[in-house]
């Protein structure tokens, strides 16, 4: 073809000593031999001090029952019926649980704390201040222990603190109300996914609507289909959903929802830790979208919470995304603190495991392979987010 | 405006109403209750910060119990805190126990040596932050004083008896770690760096992201576990390290990690023009790198350093997990003692505030030297 | 119409205790087209901006089109939507394409539906001669083409008023004419102008009249020619002359 005689020639590799080519590959030879190396003699002592151990290597204790007793479980378990691998994969869930809800509140929290610096009164902006000046510099595993001590010095389940009505909270943890199971709650439930689809379709009508003729249309009729819908098919059974309330028996609470003590301070302290750098990476992001923004938008007629919407956070986000993906990453790695307060979260019970069978090697190589998937993920997807919203410069 | 205007000066229409304010007033109105719902918020808020700092102070000070009398076996008759608890604080704990969680096991007697290398630490921290003292003769200093430091730490010398660093525990821990580590990372930290960001070395470069980016997704307790129970297998039989020194590996190793993305931060915000100079001056690529890049990208980084250090340096408190016996360590390990049992808070605000005062200090001094060098840049 | 358009009578304006806008009454006839120029710091964009009320007037009053501004909402709905602002530093949104810049407002705030905002934009982008960069984004575009498109922007709103505030200093001097070519094309059209600029031969070419501020007052105002010609206070005098020697 023409275009390969078009192609620059290839350089031929010259065998000689001042090629600069011919260094690179015999540096990297030389480096990459070392390390091979390297290896080839960890494994082989590894190898030879498992023999001498009597230990077997191999995943097949992943299926042994495991007497590990697990407080909070979002799966069946039994100690000692269930296998090992049961009880990492909820492991697995409770690091989940605990970051998924983590990275949210955390968001909340330091996006108001964010704000609040900005805000005109001085009093709210210094005490903001002070909160991120603060909470940085007090390592986070003093501050779960703190926590964690906090929920211990709470009163007994008989003289539980009773802040609301169903709400208890003692050194057992907190429960509160959980909506509770009854037969036609499955039919509620699927008339709340209708009522969910059939907003989601007003809203596109509506803005399909405001692009044709200037005139959108009002959002109220999807509100009231999620709230009425499920309503209406709930009375029309006659089953309307009830609540489970906690209530006292003997010397602990039975029923409603339980926030485990350890659950609540890993999360408390996890949030409280992160929203201090959410709320600097917020404030930062807000500073960098110019004053001018905000009056080219308002002479051009726009509300304020238009401009907000249309025009300062779109652009305050590209800011924003790269060092909040770090902060989630963070706050996932952090929730392996877990371990410390006895919430058991992944680290925790792999670290039981590998107690209880000698299975160092798997046990370690199953946590680093469980936060690589999640890091990863998290990057992937934030990247992906990132390089979509990107602003396109000359 | 000008002064030579005052007597047309009309005074603006939010001083003019009522009596002249002052200074002190004008701020109070403008920054405290400009609108309803800042002087809603601004009372709201000062409602709770004296009441809560009120709470506080008689908790701390009021009504603390600062000693407590001993039993004739010398025990702590804790009974008087425990009647206040809940009302005062309990500081007679951290009288009582200071000494244990500053140095740790480390003999009594010779703990003066301990606290020697504190001061000679926070002498090298001080010393490190201003320029003036920027010179080459600061390594050097460094290195005098890392090597007096382990020197004065384990003794074996000059009538000073050993003290095996199994006995080593608290605040020199958690500096040693902290520091050495540091020390360790760096060098690590700039090959990395290097390499990751070299062209002609696809192998080398995959070597390196493979490191950093396999470091930067695990978190640290998994290399502190690693370090605790996999390093004795990575041995042969017979050579044994022991637990500390292991430790101070896995975060030499995790410090590398994040360093490395910094000093590539560096790196990459350094002009590309500089390196093709250099390369036009006929200059190889190690003297290129150690003369002219290196120099100035790690200039520019330096703040970022100071910040990625913070970080280490509230993370030594990991160790906790595999029970090596730094500040927090020590601080959980005297409450363990039955009669000290329910005093966790007076200590961990001890241990908040010595950390605290370590990770504030060098935050400030990392915002002084970014604003330094952003005015530095724009001249 | 005997009402005019801007109408500004006693206003006074402070920042903290800085006495910035002292005393200004001036009017503005529907039509007429206004220079405003004077020392730097004098006060200009703040008695500019004080029109759409980006800055609050703290005394006096400001009606604008009939309408009076007061911390009224729906009067500074309706003031907006009638005034259109030009700034020295475009403030285009990065994160919208040239066309998406164009009939955000006019879809958000006049109601238009999407086509016919698109062709309003189109065409106004054609009259300041950029109609082939409108699915590019502002970093994509020169500082001129930038400015022209933050024009087109402000008349997609379709005002009666137009309000710039020294449209042409931060551009390089080979951008500044097509910018004032643009800008003498809106005049030409008969709108109303007010406009903060140091570019003499525009004022001359298209201004009934020139006014000059020093220190938060107007010092005087008149007819370019005259102005120009015969400056009537020292202030005038050492601006003007000030002026030349920089050009
Ligand atoms: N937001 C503000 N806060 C405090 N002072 C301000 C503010 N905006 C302007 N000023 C001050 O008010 C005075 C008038 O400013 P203005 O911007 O109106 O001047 P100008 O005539 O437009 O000057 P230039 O030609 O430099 O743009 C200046 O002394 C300025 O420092
Ligand atoms: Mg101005």
């Amino acid at each position: 073809m023409s275009a390969s005689l078009a192609a620059p020639p290839r350089r031929r590799l010259r065998l000689s000593w001042s090629d600069a080519r011919l260094r690179g590959l015999v540096w990297q030879v030389l480096i990459l031999g070392a390390v091979a190396l390297l290896i080839w003699y960890l494994a082989r002592t590894t190898a030879h001090n498992l023999a001498t151990r009597h230990i077997a290597t191999g995943f097949a204790f992943l299926d042994h029952a495991a007497p590990i007793p697990i407080g909070e479980t979002l799966i069946d378990y039994t100690p000692s019926v269930s296998s090992y691998g049961r009880a990492l994969l909820i492991g697995v869930l409770n690091t989940l649980k605990i970051s998924i809800v983590g990275c949210l509140l955390a968001t909340v929290l330091g996006t108001l704390i964010g704000i609040g610096r900005l805000a005109p009164n001085w009093l709210l902006a210094r005490l903001c201040g002070a909160y991120v000046e603060g909470l940085r510099d007090i390592p986070l595993l003093l501050q779960l222990l703190f926590w964690y001590g906090l929920m211990q010095t709470l009163p007994a389940p008989r003289r539980a603190l009773h802040p609301l009505a169903g709400v208890f909270l003692s050194n057992r943890g907190l429960r509160v109300p959980a909506l509770a199971w009854r037969p036609g709650d499955g039919w509620v439930l699927a008339a709340f996914g209708i009522a969910l689809l059939g907003a989601f379709l007003w809203a596109r009508h509506a803005a399909r609507r405001r692009d044709a003729t200037g005139r959108g249309l009002p959002l109220w009729p999807a509100a009231l289909l999620v709230l009425g819908l499920p309503a209406m098919v709930a009375i029309a059974l006659g089953a309307v959903p009830g609540l489970d309330r906690p209530a006292l028996h003997g010397f602990n609470f039975q029923g409603g929802l339980l926030i485990s003590p350890e659950y609540a301070a890993l999360l408390i302290g996890l949030v409280v830790y992160a929203a201090s750098y959410i709320a600097e990476i917020v404030r930062s992001g807000i500073l960098s979208v110019s004053t001018g923004q905000w009056e080219a938008a308002q002479a051009l007629g726009l509300r304020r919470g238009a401009v907000l919407r249309l025009v300062v956070l779109p652009q305050a986000l590209r800011v924003v995304v790269p060092p909040m993906t770090s902060q989630y990453l963070n706050l996932v790695k952090n929730s392996s603190l877990a371990v410390a307060i006895g919430y058991q979260d992944i680290v925790s019970i792999a670290n039981t495991t590998l107690n209880q069978t000698g299975q160092a090697i798997e046990g370690i190589a199953l946590i680093m392979a469980v936060y690589l998937t999640i890091s990863l993920s998290i990057s992937l997807f934030m990247n992906w987010y990132n390089v979509r919203i990107a602003l396109v410069e000359r | 405006m000008s002064a030579s205007h005052s007597s047309s000066v009309e005074r603006a229409p939010t001083l003019a109403l009522g009596a002249p304010l002052s200074r002190a007033a004008f701020w109070l109105r403008s920054r405290l209750f400009a609108t309803p719902v800042s002087a809603v918020v601004s009372l709201a808020l000062l409602y709770l910060l004296l009441r809560w700092g009120w709470d506080f102070f008689g908790w701390a000070v009021l009504h603390a119990i600062w000693q407590v009398p001993h039993d004739a076996a010398g025990l702590p008759q804790t009974g008087v805190c425990r009647a206040a608890e809940g009302v005062g604080a309990c500081w007679a704990v951290v009288a009582e126990k200071y000494r244990f969680i500053l140095f740790g096991f480390y003999p009594y007697a010779q703990q003066w040596r301990p606290a020697i290398c504190v001061l000679l630490f926070i002498g090298l921290y001080a010393a490190s932050a201003q320029q003036r003292f920027w010179r080459r003769e600061l390594a050097l200093i460094w290195a005098v004083a890392l090597v007096l430091i382990g020197a004065l730490m384990w003794g074996g010398f000059a009538g000073l008896p050993l003290v095996a660093d199994d006995q080593w525990g608290g605040l020199p821990i958690t500096l040693i770690l902290a520091t050495f580590g540091l020390a360790g990372a760096f060098p690590l930290a700039v090959l990395a760096a290097l390499g990751r960001r070299s062209r002609g070395m696809p192998a080398v470069r995959m070597l390196c992201v493979c490191y950093i980016e396999l470091i930067r997704g695990v978190p640290l307790i998994s290399l502190l576990f690693m370090a605790s129970v996999m390093f004795p297998l990575f041995l042969p039989a017979g050579v044994d390290i022991d637990k500390l020194l292991r430790a101070q590996i896995a975060f030499v190793l995790f410090a590398g990690a994040y360093l490395a993305e910094v000093v590539r931060a560096g790196l990459q915000a350094l002009p590309k023009g500089q390196s093709e100079a250099a390369d036009a001056l006929g200059l190889g690529y190690w003297q290129k790198t150690m003369l002219i890049v290196l120099p100035q990208a790690l200039r520019q980084v330096i703040p970022m350093l100071v910040n990625t250090f913070i970080g280490f340096f509230k993370d030594t408190s990991l160790v906790l997990i595999i029970g090596i016996f730094d500040l927090t360590t020590t601080g959980r390990t005297a409450i363990d003692e039955p009669a000290w049992q329910g005093f966790g808070n007076e200590i961990y605000l001890l241990l908040a505030a010595i950390y605290f005062t370590f990770c504030f200090a060098m935050s400030r001094t990392s915002a002084r030297l970014e604003h330094l060098f952003s005015r530095g840049q724009r001249r | 119409m005997s009402e005019p358009a801007i109408l500004m009578e006693h206003v006074q304006k402070w920042f903290g205790q800085m006495h910035v806008l002292r005393d200004i009454s001036l009017s503005v006839e529907t039509g007429e087209r206004v220079v405003v120029c004077g020392p730097s710091g004098s006060g200009k964009s703040t008695m500019i901006r004080c029109i759409n009320r980006l800055e609050e007037h703290q005394k006096g009053r400001i009606v604008v089109d009939g309408t009076e501004l007061t911390s009224d909402v729906r009067a500074l709905d309706t003031i907006r939507r009638e005034v259109g602002m030009v700034f020295q530093s475009f403030n285009l949104f990065p994160h919208l394409t040239i066309l998406q810049n164009c009939t955000l407002a006019p879809i958000r705030v006049r109601r238009m539906p999407k086509r016919e905002a698109e062709e309003l934009a189109m065409e106004y982008l054609r009259r300041v001669k950029i109609p082939e960069q409108a699915a590019k984004y502002p970093g994509q575009l020169s500082g001129g083409q930038q400015q022209r498109v933050a024009i087109a922007r402000a008349l997609c709103m379709q005002p009666k008023i137009m309000l710039f505030d020294e449209p042409t200093s931060a551009l390089d001097p080979e951008m500044i004419k097509e910018v004032l070519d643009t800008m003498i094309g809106l005049a030409e059209t008969g709108m109303t102008m007010v406009c903060v600029t140091h570019e003499m031969g525009f004022a001359r070419q298209v201004a009934n009249r020139v006014v000059f501020m020093d220190r938060g007052e107007v010092v005087e105002s008149g007819p370019p020619a005259e102005i120009f010609a015969n400056p009537a206070t020292d202030r005038l005098r050492l601006f003007l002359s000030q002026i030349l020697r920089g050009h």
